[in-house]
């Protein structure tokens, strides 16, 4: 962990200078809304300076964890306070110091009153989001996870449109009752854990490496799973979404959008899947069957919407299912995908939100029939819009692409049938947002209001511009990204997968054949979990992807 | 054991014989001194920090006093310290109260500290005796106390409410006690558990371990024992309402703990199934009962309800983890609670109530820091990390898993997520509701100190709470609680 010690205390700059900023914002008189704006801008500008040597120094040939921290918290029950990084969590944390900055720029037409608590909610935000990225030990994680929740419930019921209110308090018990759950399945694997070891300890990498008896591991995966599956959203605990997206301010949204909701995912590849790998097993055909179900029912639902910030949300319940769709392909290639399209998830449901934002700041409308017309009003702006929705469709040399490719990839060699729903989404996909393009980029200005519209400004630019560029790089060399999560997505095919050969070991024995077959056991330890046959996971054949993509 | 009385025994009663004679001179400061109100506030406060520093100063002690009839050990000064720190944020929070109730505060400053003395012998005891007279002690004041604003008929409603209630579960508590003297043939704990130990339950005992469950599910607040406390907790003047809710609580199951504990450990099969029940329903009752309240105070005493739920949950895990949550929280509590009431008594000015919903109505435009103040209070009574109300609910929950109750676990959490609906409605309307009524709220220097010694104590033991962790283990230690297997997690 040689960039351990050059970079002694990297993470929790990065976790604490959004709440710094959130500190000095307190002092200011609330009049001063300009010196508010420019502290809040300010702030997560260095937010995102400090984030970026993450990307340099993180070493992708190294599996362990990296940039870690660790010293004592709660002695007596073992808390500590322990950050750490890979792959994944490092470009999750870059996402979400961007996305910061983004936010925060877009808000400062768009927020007119109680401005400093709205940028001290959205600080706070930040740090809860970047805390639940780097922790490593799990009440730690669970803290941050929690922290989260009041700022955001602030920002939609005090910002928010029309049903705040409700949106606000749907999304608060939604989330609580999941996450509450999910603290009886962190404190089950922390007693046994003791049990075991005769260690008191909330450390995730000790966890890891325990073998919880299949039994146990079934019911805690349930109590993860609600926790994770009511934040990602998973179909049927998705109905907070679209209220809360529709209300939420458009900043809310994006970082809802962009963050928030990698939180399930990020919560099921670094918990679920390697700390209960034999439960994920037997769970795969309930999981994947929730996920078809989401990405053609939210497609669908989106194609009926009349409110354009309604129809963005219901795609990203149909984007997300793709997100666990291949996530529990438990391929490495489905993982690798997973991962990357919940990174173009962020991105380019982020700038529809963005985008969304933009013209609801200059009409107050959100309905679709509303509009039309407008790229030869705003020009640049149905620009921006075609890349990004080109983005979102999967429109190849976008990132979008990539994601899907993985995904599919991933998914074909485990069941044809699912890879079939997935491609069904992804052509619904294209037909709801061509549509939405169609309705208000298209076809003549009917409507008077929307004859003088300016297109967008300098600052409204400057925030979409960092997302086309990603959009682009991902799009075209994905390998920077790609590289950075093989050893994250390596170590969690392990657990899952007692055979697995890994790259990075490969790598270090000069390789093994190209294509050498490695089963997807179904029993580990010479015991087949009960039920996992009954599901009737296919033993498939995976060739393993020696290095090269 | 010896016999009577020694020198010695006095030296050790210091804390609380200090607090009799502070009582007493409260009262003689009344009668002489001009400008005596806050003459008697300030020397009531100065002999609870007197008598705080002599409970501290006895506090690595693990005696018996009185020819046994008291114990001086860590779990009694854990308590005692408790009970004084509530009773001095209490008397804070009724200075500016008071003078808008028009009420002199010289015998309510003696109640008080009459109240906390009979608190601090429900802590010490470990003879039923003792015991029951330290509750008859606190219970006495709390009546008084609960009628003290004269001209209003809802204090007056609850004071005889209150009375009638407790006097009925004194006598169920006392046959109850009878009834072991009858089996054991002694009113000691240690002599009782003796007595009991090898002997399987019968029909006598557990009719004898209802009456006493029943009686100290009364002094509570469980359900189905809880009717008592939202009329009280409605009526009784605001501060009086805190104290009630934080210090009877603590120091009911202080007393519940060393009857079970010391004197029952031969039944505990028995009273945990008892207590089981009585926390999965006082639990689910309480939430669900306090969402449809619009007068803060009796939403208050729905979630104390609920909350003493959470708290058997510690009682019924019976371990070392068990009962060091239950202490844990037992301080959270006193915090975030007090802390809530301290707000409410702040609202009441000369043309407003203060307690219902609509009271709060744009306090954060009037009082921002008061509203921040009252936010980390309903987050930790919610249980939202970082505040303290999440490590004490973590606690909790952590000792039923331990000690097999999983589902006791399952019931509390999704108790404490419905929990949140209410207590963030408290939230929605100092927020986002703009209009406010009556005059403007001041926050007076008396009500400054107590939020934040409350706000303080909110965040501080969520975010670093090792010192209190440690505290309440060590006291723990001195009631020698096994710790139990931890069963159902075993392959």
């Amino acid at each position: 962990m040689s960039n351990a010690a050059d970079t002694p205390s990297l993470l929790s700059l990065i976790l604490f200078t959004p709440l710094a900023g959130a500190i000095v914002l307190l002092f200011i008189s609330k009049r001063q809304v300009d010196l508010i704006r420019w502290i809040a801008n300010a702030t997560v500008a260095l937010g995102f300076f400090v984030s970026l040597p993450l990307w340099f120094l993180y070493d992708s040939a190294n599996p362990d964890w990296q940039f870690v921290e660790q010293m004592e918290w709660i002695p007596s029950i073992g808390a500590q306070y322990f950050l750490g990084v890979d792959g994944f969590s490092v470009l999750l944390i870059l996402l979400t110091t961007m996305m910061g900055v983004i936010a925060v720029l877009s808000s400062w037409n768009a927020i007119q009153t109680r401005v400093k608590e709205y940028y001290i909610f959205l600080l706070m935000l930040q740090t809860g989001m970047i805390g639940a990225f780097v922790a490593l030990d799990f009440l730690l994680f669970f803290l941050f996870w929690e922290v989260m929740l009041v700022p955001m419930y602030f920002l939609i019921g005090i910002w928010g449109s029309d049903n705040r209110l409700y949106s606000a308090i749907k999304f608060f018990l939604f989330t609580l009752v999941g996450s509450v759950i999910m603290l009886l399945g962190i404190l089950a694997v922390y007693f046994y854990h003791q049990d075991v070891t005769g260690v008191y300890t909330f450390d995730i990498t000790q966890f890891q490496e325990l073998n919880i008896p299949y039994d146990l591991q079934w019911w805690i995966f349930l109590a993860f799973f609600l926790g994770f599956a009511v934040k990602v959203p998973m179909f049927p605990f998705h109905t907070w979404l679209p209220d809360a997206h529709t209300d939420a301010p458009t900043a809310g949204s994006v970082i809802l959008a962009a963050v928030l909701l990698k939180m399930g995912t990020y919560g099921f590849i670094r918990f679920s899947l390697p700390i209960l790998p034999e439960a994920t097993q037997a769970f795969v055909p309930a999981v994947v069957l929730l996920s078809i179900i989401g990405i053609v029912y939210g497609a669908l639902v989106a194609m009926a919407q009349r409110d354009w910030k309604r129809l963005v949300a219901y795609s990203s319940v149909s984007h997300m299912g793709m997100v666990m769709l291949g996530m529990f392909a438990l391929t490495p290639v489905g993982i690798t995908g997973s991962i990357v399209q919940q990174l173009n998830h962020g991105i380019s449901t982020g700038a529809l939100f963005l985008l969304v934002g933009v013209v609801y700041e200059r009409r107050h409308t959100r309905m679709i029939a509303e509009y039309g017309g407008l790229s030869k009003i705003m020009p640049v702006y149905a620009a921006i819009f075609l890349v990004m929705t080109m983005s979102s469709i999967g429109l190849p040399t976008l990132n979008g692409f990539i994601g899907e490719v993985l995904i599919l990839q991933g998914i074909f060699v485990v069941s044809k049938t699912w890879a079939f729903f997935a491609a069904s989404g992804i052509v619904l996909g294209a037909a709801y947002m061509l549509w939405l393009y169609q309705r208000t980029m298209f076809g003549t200005v009917d409507n008077p209001k929307n004859e003088n519209l300016p297109d967008v400004s300098l600052r409204e630019f400057a925030t979409f511009a960092p997302l086309l560029l990603l959009a682009v790089w991902i799009g075209l060399y994905p390998k920077p990204f790609l590289d950075r999560l093989e050893t994250s997505v390596d170590k969690v095919m392990m657990r899952v997968n007692a055979d697995y050969t890994p790259r990075f070991a490969v790598a270090a024995t000069g390789g093994v054949e190209e294509g050498a077959d490695v089963r997807l056991p179904l029993v580990v330890d010479g015991t087949a979990p009960p039920g996992a046959d009954v599901a009737g996971t296919p033993l498939i054949e995976t060739p393993v992807r020696g290095g090269a993509r | 054991m010896p016999a009577g009385f020694t020198a010695a025994d006095f030296y050790y009663l210091l804390p609380e014989l200090l607090l009799t004679a502070g009582a007493l001179l409260v009262l003689v400061v009344d009668l002489l001194v001009p400008r005596r109100d806050s003459a008697v506030v300030g020397t009531a406060m100065a002999t609870l920090a007197a008598s705080t520093v002599a409970v501290l100063a006895f506090a690595g002690l693990d005696t018996t006093i009185s020819a046994g009839l008291l114990a001086i050990d860590g779990f009694a000064a854990f308590f005692k310290v408790l009970f004084l720190l509530s009773a001095g944020i209490t008397l804070l929070m009724s200075v500016p109260y008071l003078r808008v109730e028009g009420v002199r505060p010289g015998e309510y400053c003696f109640l008080i500290l009459c109240a906390t003395l009979g608190m601090m012998f429900m802590a010490s005891g470990i003879d039923l005796i003792t015991l029951f007279i330290g509750l008859e002690t606190m219970a006495i004041s709390f009546y008084i106390l609960t009628g003290f604003l004269k001209p209003s008929r809802r204090s007056n409603e609850a004071a005889v409410k209150y009375f009638l209630l407790g006097a009925f579960s004194l006598g169920l508590l006392l046959y109850g006690m009878s009834l072991f003297y009858g089996v054991t043939g002694t009113t000691s704990l240690a002599g009782i558990s003796e007595a009991l130990a090898g002997t399987d339950g019968s029909l006598l005992l557990s009719l004898a371990l209802i009456l006493l469950g029943a009686g100290m599910g009364f002094k509570i607040a469980a359900v189905p024992f809880h009717m008592w406390a939202p009329d009280v907790y409605e009526g009784a003047p605001t501060p009086v309402t805190a104290f009630l809710s934080v210090g009877s609580k603590a120091a009911s199951f202080a007393m519940l703990l060393r009857i079970l504990l010391e004197g029952l450990p031969g039944l505990t099969a028995d009273w945990q199934v008892f207590f089981w029940a009585l926390a999965a329903v006082t639990m689910t009752v309480g939430n669900i009962a306090a969402i449809t309240q619009s007068n803060i105070k009796r939403m208050l005493a729905y979630s104390s309800i609920a909350h003493a739920g959470y708290l058997l949950i510690g009682l019924v895990a019976a371990s070392d983890r068990g009962v060091t949550a239950m202490m844990v929280y037992l301080w959270v509590y006193l915090f975030m609670q007090l802390g809530a009431f301290a707000i409410l008594s702040m609202l009441r000015r000369k043309d407003v109530v203060g307690d219902e919903l609509k009271d709060l109505s744009g306090l954060y435009f009037r009082q921002p820091a008061a509203a921040i103040a009252m936010l980390i209070f309903m987050l930790s009574l919610g249980g939202i990390p970082p505040t303290a109300g999440f490590m004490g609910k973590f606690w909790l929950f952590s000792a039923a898993i331990e000690s097999g109750f999983i589902w006791l676990a399952v019931i509390g959490v999704v108790n404490s997520a419905i929990s949140l609906y209410y207590y963030i409605r408290v939230v929605v309307f100092m927020w986002l509701k703009e209009e406010t009524l009556g005059s403007p709220i001041t926050i007076s220097p008396a009500i400054a100190t107590a939020l934040v010694i409350a706000v303080v104590g909110s965040l501080l033991f969520g975010v670093y709470p090792q010192a209190l962790f440690d505290q309440a283990q060590s006291a723990t230690e001195m009631l020698g609680v096994s710790a139990p297997a931890a069963v159902l997690l075993q392959p």
